[in-house]
């Protein structure tokens, strides 16, 4: 019998920031992502300010629990768009990052390159941004992808058919309960309508414990301790895997040093491996070794955003769904031109940041938590963003193209 | 209470705010008289109103104006035009005799031209006095310490002696320390509000056929309606639309007000070449103002500085048009949904305009949200507060 395994995922991520890019630079300026410094949209020093607060100590800490317990894994997901940013402004992050998926026990996950809802707009650029990317990791990391994410985790039927039909071995989705119905996601499943690949689902309620919870003092298990944690999964006799997904900067950045997240992420191994009957496995190892419990059908989309684990927050207003639309209506034209240039900038304004950013839905309760973006209001989120493409435009115009 | 107009007899947003302020009071079974310097029929029933009057004068005419002369027709039938300095002055003889058989625990005294009455009841009767400061002249005068010294004086003196100040706006009671180096902890910030209703369906027929008409030609209308004077920042918004037609031929500015500015406004707009697309109206009331504010896709409030800033609701509420405000405003404290800007910075205000302008979508969702903000509005919050500073002001009061 297999062991009972941790399968513990984190999601490495960061947009190129439009910058305050005004009716005066269309057409002048095709600079979008290029903020002053000191700015609050600075890709530049956010990359920096994150690469010191999380990615350098929280790398340092993983390197350090790989080297002392041969059994700890994990995978990471990490777009294109941050792997560009350490190349150019956090060298080190990167070699990091490296140093890590030389172990041969970090895994890397694929995804698209720029953190898109191509899916949704285009399957020809979703695929394309999807080789991008297993391209980008193949030269940083040389790996290849064999399990898939989507963008936010989005994923219904739809997508677990095109991750199987691409060969994938597993696609990762929410455990969210109305698909799961009585189920538990401690289980690997198999997807309807496919083949070969299976299905691993986050346990959302253990993973917001560390991601979200962990430093709520008004929570009733505060403070979370490592041997606390590792007795609830020891003592779940209905699992086989438990999958902890989350975003990579609860460690360092959503969390802070202070509230003690470090040492929880250093002592989880050792507490969680003191059992012989525990292990911890990649992505692809929990695919391989488990058997799909189930299939599960998902005709509608979900992701792993916010109580209603949809796409609301991304498409829930007409500014962003206009915005997205309009977009993709000049994806045509832009492949056209065969300018790379041009084509990069496009394909920069297709991460889906850029629309969160224009959510309305948390404005008005004032819920800042819910609501991290480097502008004041989702209105100028949008204008910031309708500027950059009305520049678009005015670039396949002078080239000739009718739009 | 001491005030100087109440609706319908009001020229702005003065009378307005006491009025709601005093029905908001009434609610909380406080007892209000209200003392104006003229006699009107207001048919208020919540609270008492009280005309005072001077001495020998059988009655007072206004001109619609707040600033401007009013008439005053003595008992002998002679008249005389008093300026408004001068109608302060008699304002604070007259509330000073109506006082002597009066009973009351507080003075609460809206703007300038009731401070000196205010004072002069407390020098009398020694109760606390609470000044309500809905603006202050370098407000209204439209620059840093300008404005009239004689109206400086008594601001500066009245603050000073009273008990307590409230400022309608975080930005009012900045100016306050700034111009009178008031105590901070002396002014409590208590914005002013407005009582929402339902939002009606916007009327079918608008007065404004000509602008509905190009409106389904696919033009865009941005909307203004204040005082030209220099306090409302006009220029700036002229300088910003210039910038806006160049890049969006299809824009109409409507500008509904007069005021010293009018003639150099207009004048302004033809120089800049953009004369086919500002319309001016001057001065209008009733439908065709309420028109005004629903023939727009934008209002704008460019104002340099503005105490509170009612405009822009009423433009959400039954224009159902969404709004950008200057940074210099206290409406925009108050409200998250409004597109904000410096008064001085052009360019934002012309890139902003330009947005809405040319995309529906944030015209539409700014409007959506506006209006839910709008309707959570009440004057609750503020007579709440108001209520709190009598009772932390008047010994043996029972705290609610």
């Amino acid at each position: 019998m297999s062991k009972k395994a941790i399968v513990l995922y984190l999601h490495v991520h960061q947009p190129f920031r439009i910058r305050h890019y005004t009716v005066f630079d269309s057409g002048v300026k095709h600079n979008y992502f290029d903020a002053p410094y000191d700015d609050r949209t600075s890709n530049e020093r956010i990359a920096q300010k994150v690469a010191e607060k999380s990615y350098l100590p929280t790398n340092a800490r993983l390197l350090q629990l790989l080297q002392d317990n041969p059994e700890f894994k994990l995978s990471l997901s990490i777009t294109g768009t941050v792997i560009e940013q350490l190349e150019k402004w956090a060298p080190k992050a990167l070699e990091s990052f490296k140093k890590l998926t030389d172990t041969g026990r970090v895994e890397i996950v694929g995804e698209t390159y720029h953190h898109s809802l191509a899916f949704f707009y285009s399957r020809r650029e979703f695929e394309a941004q999807v080789k991008m990317h297993a391209d980008k990791v193949k030269e940083v990391f040389g790996q290849e992808p064999k399990v898939f994410r989507n963008t936010e985790l989005c994923y219904n039927n739809d997508v677990a058919y095109w991750a199987d039909k691409a060969g994938y071995k597993a696609v990762l989705s929410e455990g969210w309960d109305p698909v799961l119905g009585w189920r538990s996601p401690n289980y690997v499943y198999k997807p309807s309508y496919t083949e070969n690949i299976k299905l691993l689902l986050k346990n959302y309620k253990l993973s917001d414990d560390i991601a979200f919870r962990f430093s709520d003092r008004s929570w009733g298990e505060w403070p979370l301790t490592a041997d606390k944690f590792a007795k609830w999964l020891a003592d779940n006799q209905e699992a086989t895997n438990f999958d902890l997904f989350m975003d990579y900067e609860t460690f360092g950045e959503h969390q802070w040093e202070e509230t003690g997240i470090f040492d929880f992420l250093t002592h989880l191994p050792k507490e969680w491996l003191k059992d012989e009957h525990h292990t911890f496995m990649t992505v692809s190892e929990a695919a391989d070794s488990f058997d799909a419990k189930d299939v599960i059908d998902t005709p509608n989309t979900i992701t792993w955003a916010d109580t209603e684990r949809d796409l609301t927050a991304w498409l829930g207003n007409s500014m962003q769904t206009g915005s997205i639309q309009a977009l993709y209506d000049l994806e045509d034209q832009v492949m056209g031109t065969g300018d790379l240039d041009l084509i990069e900038d496009w394909r920069r304004l297709t991460t889906s940041d850029h629309f969160y950013y224009m959510c309305t839905k948390w404005f008005n309760d004032g819920d800042v938590h819910a609501y991290f973006s480097p502008y004041e209001t989702p209105y100028e989120a949008y204008m910031n963003f309708m500027n950059s493409y009305h520049d678009i435009k005015f670039r396949l115009a002078e080239k000739g193209v009718a739009v | 209470m001491l005030g100087w107009e109440l609706p319908p007899h009001n020229s702005g947003g003065l009378g307005t705010a006491c009025l709601q302020l005093c029905k908001a009071l009434s609610k909380r079974n406080l007892d209000i008289e209200f003392v104006l310097p003229y006699d009107a029929d207001h048919g208020i029933d919540f609270m008492e109103i009280t005309a005072a009057q001077p001495q020998g004068v059988a009655s007072v005419i206004r001109s619609g104006i707040a600033y401007d002369s009013y008439k005053y027709i003595r008992e002998d039938g002679s008249e005389e035009w008093l300026n408004i300095y001068d109608q302060q002055e008699l304002y604070e003889h007259a509330v000073s005799q109506l006082v002597d058989n009066k009973e009351f625990d507080i003075v609460h005294a809206h703007d300038w031209l009731t401070f000196r009455a205010a004072m002069r009841v407390k020098e009398k009767r020694g109760c606390p006095v609470i000044l309500h400061v809905h603006s202050v002249e370098s407000d209204r005068s439209g620059k840093e310490g300008g404005g009239n010294p004689l109206v400086h004086e008594i601001e500066e003196l009245g603050m000073h002696l009273a008990d307590k100040v409230i400022a309608v706006s975080q930005h009012t009671k900045n100016c306050i320390i700034r111009d009178y180096g008031i105590p901070a902890d002396k002014i409590e910030v208590v914005h002013n509000s407005i009582e929402p209703g339902d939002i009606e369906p916007p009327s079918s027929d608008n007065t404004y056929r000509y602008l509905d008409m190009m409106r389904s030609q696919g033009y865009r209308v941005v909307v203004n309606v204040g005082r030209l004077t220099v306090q409302k920042g006009l220029p700036n918004l002229l300088r910003a639309a210039k910038e806006v037609v160049y890049r969006a031929p299809k824009t109409i500015f409507l500008i509904v007000g007069s005021g010293e500015q009018y003639y150099e406004l207009i004048e302004m707009a033809a120089d800049l070449g953009i004369g086919k697309n500002v319309i001016f109206t001057d001065f209008q009331r009733g439908k065709r103002l309420r028109d005004a504010f629903a023939v727009g896709d934008l209002f704008v409030m460019p104002s340099v500085s503005e105490p509170f800033g009612l405009t822009p609701l009423e433009a959400i509420g039954y224009g159902h048009t969404p709004g950008l405000v200057s940074k210099q405003s206290g409406v925009s404290e108050v409200m998250k949904n409004l597109l904000k800007v410096d008064f001085w910075d052009i360019n934002e205000m012309a890139n902003q305009i330009s947005a809405v302008v040319q995309n529906d979508p944030l015209r539409d969702t700014l409007l959506e949200m506006s209006q839910q903000e709008y309707r959570k509005l009440s004057w609750d919050a503020a007579s709440e507060k108001i209520h709190g500073l009598y009772n932390q002001h008047v010994e043996g009061m029972v705290v609610a």
